[in-house]
């Protein structure tokens, strides 16, 4: 192997960053779509592959798995070269995972309108595409760890524990929640039964929430934060307790989305418990983040990129607080099947998902094509602002709608009839519909430009080179 | 749960706090040989590197704080396998102790309530502001907010009644529940005697669509409508068979939904509900719905066509 002639392979990393882009304007146009369907119903236009019970599946699956897996694929094949100064273990087998993770969207996009769905909430592909979904999976763990198993400086960099971590996990809550028997190459019953099938589904669901949208993004996070600011990451020290904590305590957390169910009162217990002790080991990450920018301030006036960073920390932190407070019996009592919880999701989704990956991929697309920043930095700013404003919009909205349900729905009279009928609920509800629907165009809005940003910076390029490995920098210890 | 899964649950869960407490605590202070909180240690990608601050004292206690916090409610609520905790709570008891606080605050209202007539109840604000309520939140869902129906759910509000408004009538309608059955009499009558009956039927109400076929409709009525319905087609509400003779519609008069209840059939169900409300609750709606009759009666107008 001559070393010194070796590039990167970055081709399968620009392919996946701009698939990122493509698919999050698909997936939050679904999703504008729906909040207007939310507000008119008929927008559906009595078409079936139009109605939201289909469309709202397709949103979820195109945000999290195409347009967050898009992301996640581009940055842990870029980061896990980078910072193991090799190139990826196999050209072929990540140009598999590019094509195979390509048709597997296609086929959710396919089969979920058509009303195909396992019905297990972010698991709703039925189970020819879950086969597919784990072989690429599996095909994605051996040009990772193969890559590590190759590296070139002895330390492996805090951002490729996470995305091990991610992508283990990930393996695993998938071929077990997606077990299934078979009837016909469309139609499955799960191999769980009632309340152990409910257990088992928010155990993959909300480890879902834990690895694929937290630690995986946490390894985004720890590479481009440092990279952005210049600055060297906070604490090592810190970076250990919480990555350790964060993953074992996880683990426990998915009965919390059951309670006062079927589910025994011990299991509820021990997951609204294990959710209050991740306050820590999830702040851990924004503090090593925030105090890496920290110095660094200055920076904030004139890179509109680290303003998505800074942000999405923010909501990062937020919602991380959020969320284990929910999982309190007596708040989750009021705050389940409300809109408390979609405005909780979208501001993890979108406001440190979606931020950390735009930010992620502006400055990423510039250097994948030979360029040192991207066309136009006014337009990343304009980005931010609209984006930023139109993800409050969403959240306040639906924390006040959410909030406001919940105290309508458990209202009652003196003589211990319900206040109000459901439909009550629901008419105090459609201006919140209203404002959700603004910020989601707002957020729409976002990525037009962005798209416009990426097709000037892509389209000016001048020859993509591959990018030649440098040696590893002599060891400070 | 046998005392091994019980043991597991309890050893697993708390071997996995201990393990965090003990990683906090090995990385909370600084020891011999560590590397200096402000000395950066490897490079990668030629500019990446990391500084080794101390664990931020707030963020440390955060962390055990809410460790303690986890342990003692395991020691108060169950979670710790088959440990029940020592509140003696569980989600089975808070549901039947607020249910039973419920009764306690209704049993003197029911007892008033279960010595008055329907009619009676039907005219007291009290009883009434609660079956409005009960009404909303149990009935709206297919009878409307205003109780007028919707089609294949009867208007409450007008005087016609499939099954009748007798007090007793209501009682049991709501209580227990009624399965209305039209066949389906495509085979019987095939297409040409379909559009007889129907052309039979609105000419009862109505104008006819097709005049030429009332008098054979007719004849055709009388041989297999007749039974259930009534010789004047004016129903018959033993068996919940509606009045064909008047001007409200259950499915819609037009010719396609008559087409299909006649050749096709209906298939409707009112669901009990004493079992999800209990028998004074009942009581209580079906006097709601013999004040929104009496109501009807009083303001001389019935409701709009599309219920019965």
């Amino acid at each position: 192997m001559t070393v010194a002639t070796q590039t990167y392979n970055d081709r399968v990393v620009r392919q996946f960053a701009l698939m990122t882009v493509v698919w999050g304007v698909v997936g939050m146009l679904v999703g504008t779509l729906l909040a207007a369907q939310l507000l008119w119903p008929a927008l559906n236009f009595d078409i079936p592959w139009l109605t939201f019970s289909r469309l709202r599946p397709l949103h979820t699956n195109a945000v999290i798995f195409a347009f967050g897996g898009s992301a996640l694929f581009a940055s842990s094949y870029y980061i896990v070269q980078r910072t193991c100064h090799v190139r990826l273990f196999s050209d072929r087998l990540a140009s598999f995972t590019f094509w195979g993770w390509q048709l597997i969207i296609l086929l959710a996009a396919i089969s979920l309108p058509l009303g195909l769905t396992s019905s297990k909430e972010y698991a709703e592909l039925e189970w020819p595409i879950d086969v597919l979904i784990a072989i690429v999976w599996v095909v994605y763990g051996i040009v990772f760890f193969g890559t590590i198993m190759q590296r070139r400086i002895q330390h492996i960099y805090v951002a490729n524990w996470f995305f091990a971590a991610y992508i283990i996990t990930i393996a695993v809550l998938h071929i077990v929640n997606s077990a299934a028997i078979p009837v016909t190459w469309t139609k499955s019953y799960s191999l769980y039964a009632g309340t152990v099938d409910a257990m088992v589904q928010w155990w993959y669901g909300h480890n879902a929430v834990g690895f694929f949208l937290t630690a995986g993004f946490l390894g985004m996070m720890y590479y481009f934060v440092p990279k952005q600011a210049g600055r060297p990451v906070y604490s090592y020290r810190l970076s250990v307790v919480h990555f350790w904590a964060l993953i074992s305590i996880y683990m426990w957390a998915g009965p919390h989305h059951l309670h006062y169910t079927s589910l025994p009162d011990w299991a509820q217990s021990l997951g609204m418990v294990f959710s209050l002790m991740l306050i820590a080991p999830s702040w851990g990450g924004m503090i090593n983040g925030i105090m890496t920018l920290s110095g660094a301030w200055g920076k904030l006036r004139t890179d509109p990129i680290l303003k998505f960073l800074i942000v999405s920390l923010s909501f990062y932190g937020m919602s991380t607080f959020e969320g284990p407070m929910m999982s309190i019996r007596t708040v989750n009592a009021l705050s389940h099947y409300t809109d408390w919880t979609i405005g909780h999701v979208h501001s993890g989704a979108l406001g440190w998902v979606a931020m950390v990956s735009i930010g992620s991929m502006y400055i990423l697309i510039p250097r994948l094509y030979g360029r040192k920043e991207m066309f136009s930095t006014k337009a990343i700013d304009l980005h931010f602002w609209v984006m930023t404003i139109g993800i409050v919009l969403y959240v306040a909205a639906m924390w006040i709608a959410g909030v406001m349900q919940g105290l309508m729905w458990r209202a009652t009279n003196a003589d211990g009839t319900l206040t109000y009928s459901f439909v009550e609920s629901l008419n105090s509800t459609y201006p919140f519909y209203a404002i959700r629907l603004l910020g989601g165009v707002l957020i729409m809005v976002g990525m037009v430009i962005m798209v416009w940003n990426v097709y000037r910076t892509v389209a000016q390029r001048a020859q993509v080179v591959d990018v030649a490995i440098p040696p590893p920098a002599a060891q400070a210890a | 749960m046998t005392s091994g899964w019980s043991w597991f649950i309890a050893i697993v869960a708390l071997a996995n706090v201990a393990g965090a407490v003990w990683l906090l605590l090995a990385n909370g202070r600084a020891a011999a040989g560590d590397v200096a909180a402000n000395k950066t240690t490897h490079v990668w990608d030629q500019d990446l590197t990391e500084l080794n601050n101390p664990l931020p004292r707030w963020w440390f206690w955060l962390f055990i704080l809410t460790v303690i916090w986890g342990l003692g409610y395991l020691v108060l609520y169950p979670g710790l396998g088959a440990w029940q905790g020592t509140l003696g709570w569980s989600q089975a008891k808070q549901h039947a102790t607020e249910v039973h606080a419920a009764r306690e605050l209704q049993a003197p209202r029911y007892l008033r309530f279960a010595t008055m007539s329907l009619d009676q109840l039907a005219r007291d604000p009290d009883a009434m502001g609660e079956a409005r309520s009960l009404f909303a939140n149990g009935c709206a869902g297919c009878h409307g907010s205003d109780a007028r129906g919707a089609p294949g759910f009867p208007n409450l509000t007008d005087n016609d009644w499939l099954y009748g408004n007798a007090p007793e009538t209501l009682v049991a309608t709501i209580g227990a529940g009624r399965l209305g059955i039209m066949p389906g009499w495509q085979a019987v009558l095939t297409d040409a005697g379909v559009d007889e009956v129907i052309a039979y039927l609105q000419s009862l109400s109505s104008t006819p669509a097709n005049p030429g076929l009332v008098a054979a409709g007719a004849t055709r009525y009388a041989t297999f409508c007749v039974a259930c319905h009534g010789v004047d087609a004016r129903g018959n509400q033993v068996l919940g068979a509606p009045n064909l003779a008047d001007t409200i519609w259950l499915y819609g008069g037009d010719t396609g939904s008559l087409r299909t209840s006649i050749a096709v059939g209906r298939q409707n169900q009112m669901p009990a509900h004493e079992a999800l409300l209990g028998p004074d609750r009942v009581r209580l709606l079906a006097a709601y719905v013999l004040s929104l009759g009496q109501a009807a009666e009083g303001g001389g107008s019935n409701g709009p066509a599309g219920g019965g």
